[in-house]
């Protein structure tokens, strides 16, 4: 007690890129972290999945079974299987380490857009263009969805889920966070069709990315603005967007071929950092240290920050 | 127990103690199994039933099957050491406890002593001593036992006799009375109120005895009240047949079933000794003659039902015999009793009634009248009226009333104003003579309806049964306009409730318009309705029996509608079957928020909050307790609404439109021309080329001309084909060919052009279409504004180059996004980013790979020729059919178009830098 508190580390943000994977799946609709920030997911336009080592650049399993691209990725806590969602309206969840289909679940009327993994990997909720999230349970050989979250009213671009709370952006331009504790629905109106949305990692706040370039935080509780982030360009393309590792930092894609990032407080942007010349489509940030994920065209690239040394040698 | 009797029901009476309440989640109690229902003794050690005394059986030597080791001797001591304290054991020693319990051969329990015990308890055993007697072998030796008094008296007997009291007397002190003569027949019982006749006093009156003063008499023996129970269901004072009369055989006597027991045992002895020699044993039927017995006189005839009474009946009095101890109730023959007419031998308690019963009074029945005639008849009910006087006649002449003036009527047919007419009363005015006064007009017109109703079905037969005599005869026309005159009547009064819209001739229009048209005469009141309404063209016959038909058809449906109209009343509301259930609660208001949002007010005004059921599974798995553990309601609560109303499955349309206001401002220019088979959405950005699309229609058509195929199906190349042939993936081809059908759909007219034209352009299409489409594309330029142009450009370098930047290329470059938007027509939202090829990228950010790159393009440029040599084979093959195919040419064709705008060759669009590029791009504008 006696030593004063250590002065947290200034953030640092991954600028470098260390590594550069042509997936060799056509475009790369999705990248993803697994939950420790191990491995990769990359889902690819050729209906395949495809599990990495993203810093030794390792392909370590091929997940073929989709009936069509490949659109959104999860993986379970306990990283013993994935599920994943595509064009062909099914929702797979997969073995990790057989590779096998577990479970394919058929429902949706049309292309799943989103799959997430509730937090013990029981169910999987999967939002779809049919402006539905089904909510699938893994442990009963049930063919039908337990439940079915038809409120929005366009398609579901995306879906986060917390311990007690699904969280939805919908291209209706609303927000709804279903609270499975309190029994509620909440709806915020953003007004431009919501591209992504995730939960702070406090899970006090939400951040929506719409298609008027804009990213909102949003509080959670009362739906007030807290931040409005902008001078990304978002009009077109579903892209992602994501809090970094200590919600110090906003992240999102951009059509321009930049990743930005945004102080957090102040709404100042911090870094645009470039990529590429095309769309990053997808990006992903590891859970607990300043790395990142993008994907641009058929190739994802593995960013870290500057001081980071590489230990693993290149691959 | 008691607590649950004294709350719930107080009237009920509970037998037994109820179970115990079981305890929550308790599960009640199994029956314990047999194996383990044990008897333990005392002291809780297992008990055997052993022994025949308690129940069991004795099982090997010395009951020690079931112990422990067998039977060991429980201690052995040497005699050695403890000679002197041997004990004498006695056999208390070698029982079991058992034995000395209440109920086993030696039980340890206080009783008194054969001194002490009284007599009158082992009455049981006297009488299983005289039943021995009387069976055993030796009849007399038991007896004996009587007559020899056993030396042992009981202690109160003892006491009493040294007190002086003597066997026979009664206890207490002397009486100066005369000595009552004790009865023969102490039993007799007096019950009841009566009190017994005097009948001592009488009989001492005459015995007459000299009765000194001095003399004191014990007091009268009192037999005690027999307290026993009556245990059995015999009638009263029933005992059963007497072992002594049926076993000793007075074969010359009745058996009385009655007072056999009234007899002492005393009389027992005597009657024995009377019996002189008689044999005791049981003679009889079935029973044979004993050894010992001398004589065998009819054993076969001893049991004759004559031997018992069938009939109750008085005794014969000459015979001095009622029953079996009359004589010396015969004795008694001048007492009160003996004028009843029946005594039998009165009950064992019972007594005669000193007062007779007073007999009831009887009334007798009324005297019939010597004229009586039982019979009955019913008499018929027919009102009187004027018609059918001579049926009333009739039959009152049928039933015996032929003396009756007809005249004159009966006084049941006068009611009670007539008859106080007769009597010259003034009627009572003011006050109701019928019940309809008092009704409610309401009620009053109701019924007056129903009797229009009936009236109208009789009036109805009536018409019925004219307009046959009138069609009969229809030469008579008087008879008709009768009938017509009766429809007139039913008619006009029918006519207000008819159902206008009823239509019985509706299967053939003349006839209806004909009926119609009566009915309307008929309302009107013209008598001649029907003549005038009828077809003059018709027969005679036809007329008739259409007559008949109108006037049958009026009157039913008339009478019909207006009974049933009062029955029924139609539905207030309509069936819900054109509803749906949809959420109660909407989220509304968009404009408002809408506003908020520009606002930027985000909180209350943009929220909406909903309750929300969670699935119980959902719960489950999220391990979240329900929120609503009552509720099976999942989702949002719903309610019914219009199924048809679009709003029910559409948000407010402002929505539609209105976030997507900024982009169509920013695309102005370019959004005329909707495509009107396109589906709403709102996020789709092809809205953009909209105009785009309307012009290269014209220039497609323009183009179809020369170049059939390629411009025509779709007019722009695929710019994902373009800038990746290599990274082309299958999905993308078949989207395109999914996006080309309904594109198709759309245009259709595209087709037929290429019908019309293909054939006669085709030649000179193959060689020349490039120069075509180029200044095809070239007017178009100058036709078309700035931006327009520029694009064009950018385009044929993009996809020469393999689009340094394509995404702002991309929605800059009016063809290809056509193209896109037909692809992803179906998708709303924001799209997926497009498939780039990795390798532009790579070339550009990584120039070392460039070799490599070029190397690839070159090879794509060659499949770029291949195609066109192929397209130009396929040309003069007409093969125009396959969309795949025509897509391909396409693209080639607007890769050629650019290669002749640009009038140079791959090479030298190969040689353009990205940096080139990314200038030429920096000058296009901007879409927003």
């Amino acid at each position: 007690m006696a030593f004063p508190e250590p002065k947290p580390r200034p953030p640092e943000l991954p600028r470098k890129r260390l590594r550069t994977l042509d997936c060799g799946q056509g475009a790369v609709r999705a990248v993803r972290f697994n939950a420790d920030g191990h491995y990769c997911l990359t889902c690819g336009s050729d209906k395949s999945l495809k599990l990495w080592n993203p810093l030794r650049g390792t392909l370590l399993r091929t997940y073929s079974g989709h009936g069509y691209e490949v659109l959104d990725a999860a993986g379970s806590f306990d990283n013993s299987s994935l599920c994943s969602g595509g064009g062909d309206k099914a929702v797979v969840l997969w073995d990790v380490a057989s590779g096998q289909v577990v479970r394919k679940f058929r429902g949706h009327a049309g292309k799943v857009n989103t799959v997430q993994f509730n937090e013990e990997a029981t169910l999987i909720l999967s939002g779809s263009l049919d402006s539905s999230i089904r909510c699938w349970d893994c442990r009963s050989r049930k063919p039908e969805p337990v439940q079915k979250l038809d409120e929005a009213r366009d398609s579901v671009s995306s879906v986060k889920v917390s311990d007690h709370e699904v969280l939805s952006g919908s291209v209706d331009g609303r927000v709804r966070r279903y609270d499975l504790r309190m029994g509620q629905l909440f709806s915020d109106y953003v007004g431009s069709p919501i591209t992504c949305t995730c939960f702070s990692r406090d899970g006090q706040c939400t951040l929506v990315s719409s298609l008027d370039s804009t990213l909102r935080l949003l509080d959670k509780d009362t739906g007030e603005l807290l931040g409005e982030y902008t001078g990304h360009k978002n009009q077109e393309y579903k892209l992602d967007c994501c809090l970094s590792e200590r919600d110090t930092h906003v992240v999102s894609c951009s059509e321009d071929g930049k990743v930005f990032f945004w102080d957090l407080v102040e709404g100042a942007l911090a870094l645009a950092l470039p990529v590429g010349p095309g769309v990053v489509q997808s990006l992903a940030y590891h859970p607990t240290e300043p790395c990142l994920l993008t994907a641009m065209g058929g190739s994802i690239q593995y960013w870290r920050e500057e001081a980071y040394a590489v230990e693993g040698g290149a691959g | 127990m008691a607590a649950l009797d004294s709350d719930s029901d107080e009237d009920l009476v509970s037998y037994g103690t109820g179970l115990e309440p079981l305890e929550e989640g308790e599960r009640p109690k199994k029956p314990i199994p047999l194996q383990e229902q044990t008897v333990r003794d005392e002291k809780g050690r297992y008990k055997r039933f052993h022994g025949a005394f308690s129940g069991g059986f004795s099982a090997g030597f010395f009951n020690t099957v079931g112990s422990k080791e067998g039977w060991t001797p429980s201690t052995f001591v040497s005699s050695r050491q403890h000679r002197a304290d041997k004990s004498v054991l006695g056999p208390e020693d070698f029982m079991d406890e058992e034995d000395l319990s209440e109920f086993g051969i030696a039980p340890k329990a206080i009783v008194t002593t054969d001194d002490f015990a009284s007599k009158t308890k082992d009455r049981i055993r006297e009488k299983a001593r005289q039943l021995a007697a009387a069976t055993a072998p030796i009849p007399g030796a038991i007896l004996l036992d009587d007559l020899i008094t056993p030396a042992k008296l009981s202690i109160g007997v003892e006491l009493l006799r040294k007190m002086g009291w003597k066997e026979g007397q009664g206890v207490g002190p002397r009486v100066k009375r005369r000595p009552r003569r004790q009865k023969p027949d102490p039993g007799v019982k007096i019950y009841g109120c009566a009190l017994p006749p005097g009948g001592s006093e009488g009989s001492e009156d005459e015995d007459g005895d000299y009765l000194p003063d001095h003399v004191t008499f014990a007091p009268k023996d009192v037999t005690p009240v027999d307290f026993t129970l009556k245990d059995n269901v015999h009638g009263l004072a029933y005992k059963g047949l007497d072992p002594r009369q049926a076993l000793f055989g007075t074969s010359g006597e009745h058996f009385n079933l009655f007072g056999g027991g009234s007899e002492g045992p005393s009389n027992l002895l005597g009657d024995v000794g009377l019996s002189k020699g008689r044999k005791l044993g049981i003679s009889g039927q079935a029973f044979g003659v004993g050894a010992l017995e001398e004589e065998d006189d009819d054993i076969y005839a001893t049991e004759t039902l004559s031997k018992y009474d069938t009939v109750l009946k008085d005794e014969e009095p000459g015979d001095g015999l009622y029953g079996w101890t009359a004589p010396r109730q015969y004795r008694n023959q001048k007492e009160p009793e003996r004028d009843l007419r029946y005594v039998g031998k009165i009950l064992d308690g019972f007594s005669l009634a000193s007062k007779p019963l007073s007999s009831k009074k009887l009334y007798p029945p009324p005297q019939l009248p010597k004229d009586y005639r039982p019979v009955h008849y019913f008499r018929p009910m027919v009102a009187a009226t004027s018609e059918n006087s001579h049926l009333l006649q009739v039959l009152s002449e049928s039933s015996g009333k032929a003396g009756q003036d007809p005249g004159t009527q009966s006084r049941h047919q006068l009611n009670a104003s007539k008859r106080g007419e007769l009597l010259g009363e003034i009627p009572i005015q003011g006050s109701a003579t019928s019940v309809l006064e008092f009704l409610s007009q309401k009620d009053r017109e109701r019924i007056k309806e129903m009797k229009q109703a009936s009236d109208l079905k009789a009036a109805q037969a009536k018409a019925r049964s004219l307009a046959q005599s009138a069609a009969s005869s229809r030469t008579q026309p008087s008879t008709s306009d009768l009938g017509h005159c009766s429809w007139h009547m039913t008619l006009g009064r029918g006519a207000a409730t008819r159902a206008s819209n009823f239509k019985p001739f509706a299967k053939d229009p003349e006839k209806q318009k004909r009926y119609e048209k009566f009915l309307a005469h008929m309302q009107k009141g013209q008598n001649d309705a029907l003549e005038q309404c009828l077809d003059p063209s018709m027969t005679e016959w036809e007329r008739g029996r259409e007559r008949e038909e109108f006037a049958r058809a009026a009157q039913l449906y008339v009478s019909s509608s207006a009974t049933l109209s009062s029955r029924f009343t139609h539905a207030k509301e309509e069936d819900d079957s054109d509803q749906v259930e949809v959420p109660r609660d909407q989220e509304n208001d968009v404009s408002d928020k809408q506003s908020a949002v520009k606002m930027k007010m985000f909180g209350k005004l943009t929220r909406d909050t909903f309750e929300w059921h969670p699935d119980k599974l959902l719960c489950r798995r999220f391990n979240v307790p329900d929120p609503y553990p009552g509720s099976t309601l999942v989702g949002l609560p719903r309610v019914k609404r219009d199924k048809y109303s679009v709003f029910n499955f559409l948000t407010v349309p402002e929505t539609t439109s209105v976030p997507s206001a900024p982009a169509p401002r920013a695309k102005a220019p370019q959004l005329q021309g909707a495509d009107k088979s396109r589906k709403p959405s709102r996020w789709d950005t092809s809205d953009q080329e909209k105009k785009e699309d309307s012009i290269s229609e014209f220039l497609s058509l323009a183009r179809s001309k020369v170049g059939p195929p390629k411009p025509d199906s779709s007019p722009s190349g695929n710019k994902e084909d373009e800038q990746g042939p290599a990274a082309l993936s299958d999905k993308t081809v078949s989207q395109g060919v999914d996006s080309q059908t309904e594109g198709e759909a759309s245009r259709p007219s595209m087709d037929l052009f290429k019908a019309i034209f293909a054939n006669s352009s085709d030649e000179q299409s193959s060689s020349s279409e490039d120069e075509h489409d180029a200044s095809e594309s070239d007017r178009e330029e100058t036709e078309e504004a700035s931006p327009k142009s520029a694009q064009e450009a950018a385009l044929g370098e993009a996809s020469v180059t393999q689009g340094a930047e394509p995404a702002p290329a991309e929605p800059a470059a009016p063809f290809p996004i056509q193209k896109m938007q037909i692809d992803e027509r179906e998708e709303f939202g924001p799209r997926l980013p497009p498939v780039f090829c990795p390798y532009a990228r790579q070339k550009l950010e990584t120039p070392h790979k460039e070799k490599h790159k070029k190397s690839k393009e070159k090879h794509k440029t060659k499949k770029e020729h291949r195609r066109k040599r192929e397209k130009k084979k396929k040309h003069k093959k007409h093969t125009h059919k396959s969309k795949q195919k025509s897509k391909k040419s396409e693209k080639s064709s607007s890769s050629e178009s650019t290669e002749s705008s640009d009038s140079q060759s791959d090479e030298g669009v190969l040689d353009l830098s990205p940096q080139e590029l990314l200038r030429r791009l920096k000058r296009l504008p901007l879409r927003r």
